[in-house]
């Protein structure tokens, strides 16, 4: 369990450009094909539909010729200090493993949903059907990642199956599994985001580029003064873009320039 | 006197219990295993003994990895077909393979006594510096020309030989406590091995 800023010496994260993403969704899609995600009965009903990453639309919400539109992708955040962590109560969900990602045993899961209240960023779902495949389109299942059944909670991993694939890969070229390059390992709605908007790396690592971009005055995190400690960053220089990332008073002044 | 009689009804008692309860043991010890697994035999009779010993093989010759870090696991037919595409001796099930299985294409059903389930992360690659065998976690194969029997637990279908979650947790534990720094701390760390 954490009740305390875990630190570890690698913490895999993204920035993710708002100022460069269109809002096309390529990420919601690569996730929900790389993670076998069942197409829903009904997408529009977003109690039953399970998504992972999701991109919202901000909006500054003035009239016609200042009005100016955001999307901004949420995969899971992958706290440092993650509320869902310590309500688990048969730890199902930890985050203890070198790279800080938040992990989710489905097979341990008992359904009761703590952590879904707990998570104040809405980044995990709860799989109220079983998971049904068109005929033959169980052929496109990914065989890294186990499907899930009724019944548990699942979130996003970072892919957490290409972390371990990379780490093979690095110890048969006799590298060390715990210095991954940049791009050794990249979650899959990174690898597909057409704009660049979203940059992967090691955040503690200052050969990888997410290590200076975090630090940049333009980046921001989600509920920051909630005190999670995100390792997903948002960047935008719009100062309206960075206000939406808090509940901040009106004439409150926001990080950046 | 009262207290005597009631101990040679006791006596009495505690024969059949103890029968009964010997009994309950074997059933329990050795009856329940019987029923619970089937006994199945590989496909084909294959010597890992002979192909190191006589012609000269490695193991990595045919299971060996990947340059993406992957596991080839056993062998498909392309690679016993290099030498076995027509039968080089005259063992009924070399020309079984050949007939049943190479030349229609068709790859041996081989029994894996070690699938795990599907849940459950495993990387070869991360293993590689233990010997298949003396770890615990194959049988060993590669110094006899038997296979050994593979007992199916009929209610889950996996095999007897699967290792368990405590046997991974164990051996994780005890090589992170020799060497912290590599394991940082969480050996046992839920993702390392689920997915």
């Amino acid at each position: 369990m954490v009740l305390y800023l875990k630190e570890f010496k690698i913490k895999w994260g993204m920035v993710i450009d708002l100022d460069r993403c269109t809002g096309c969704g390529a990420c919601m899609v690569a996730c929900q094909a790389e993670n076998n995600i069942a197409p829903p009965v009904d997408a529009s009903d977003k109690r039953y539909s399970l998504t992972w990453m999701l991109v919202y639309q901000l909006s500054n919400k003035q009239p016609y010729p200042n009005h100016d539109v955001a999307y901004m992708p949420r995969p899971c955040l992958q706290c440092g200090k993650p509320n869902c962590v310590p309500v688990c109560p048969v730890i199902a969900t930890d985050k203890n493993q070198e790279g800080g990602i938040v992990s989710q045993v489905n097979a341990r899961c008992i359904g009761c949903r703590y952590c879904m209240a707990a998570c104040p960023y809405h980044a995990r779902y709860f799989n109220w059907q079983d998971p049904v495949w068109p005929e033959g389109m169980e052929k496109t299942l990914t065989p890294d990642v186990s499907t899930r059944p009724r019944g548990v909670v699942e979130k996003c991993l970072f892919c957490h199956h290409r972390y371990m694939y990379a780490r093979d890969k690095a110890r048969i070229e006799g590298r060390d599994p715990n210095a991954l390059n940049e791009g050794d390992y990249i979650p899959a709605c990174v690898e597909m985001c057409p704009t660049g908007a979203m940059v992967f790396g090691d955040l503690e690592n200052p050969e990888h580029k997410v290590h200076k971009l975090s630090k940049s005055p333009y980046a921001f995190r989600l509920l920051e003064r909630l005190n999670t400690k995100p390792q997903v960053y948002y960047y935008s220089k719009r100062e309206w873009v960075r206000k939406q990332g808090d509940n901040y008073l009106e004439h409150e002044t926001v990080g950046g320039v | 006197m009262e207290e005597k009689k009631g101990g040679t009804s006791a006596g009495g008692v505690v024969l059949p219990f103890l029968l009964g309860f010997v009994a309950a043991l074997a059933f329990g010890w050795w009856g329940v295993p019987q029923l619970l697994y089937s006994k199945k035999t590989q496909p084909l009779v294959f010597t890992h003994q002979n192909h190191i010993e006589l012609y000269g093989m490695s193991c990595d010759d045919c299971h060996s990895f990947r340059r993406d870090g992957s596991f080839s696991g056993l062998p498909g037919n392309a690679k016993c077909g290099e030498c076995h595409s027509f039968p080089l001796g005259d063992h009924p099930d070399e020309i079984k393979f050949v007939e049943e299985y190479y030349e229609k294409g068709i790859e041996v059903p081989w029994l894996v006594y070690q699938y795990q389930p599907d849940n459950v992360f495993f990387s070869h690659a991360a293993h590689r510096e233990y010997d298949c065998a003396t770890a615990g976690c194959h049988p060993d194969v590669g110094s006899s020309n038997e296979l050994p029997v593979y007992y199916e637990n009929r209610l889950t279908k996996y095999s007897r030989d699967t290792m368990k979650m405590k046997d991974c947790e164990r051996c994780h534990a005890t090589v992170a406590a020799q060497e912290p720094e590599r394991f940082a701390g969480a050996p046992n760390a839920c993702q390392i091995c689920h997915k």
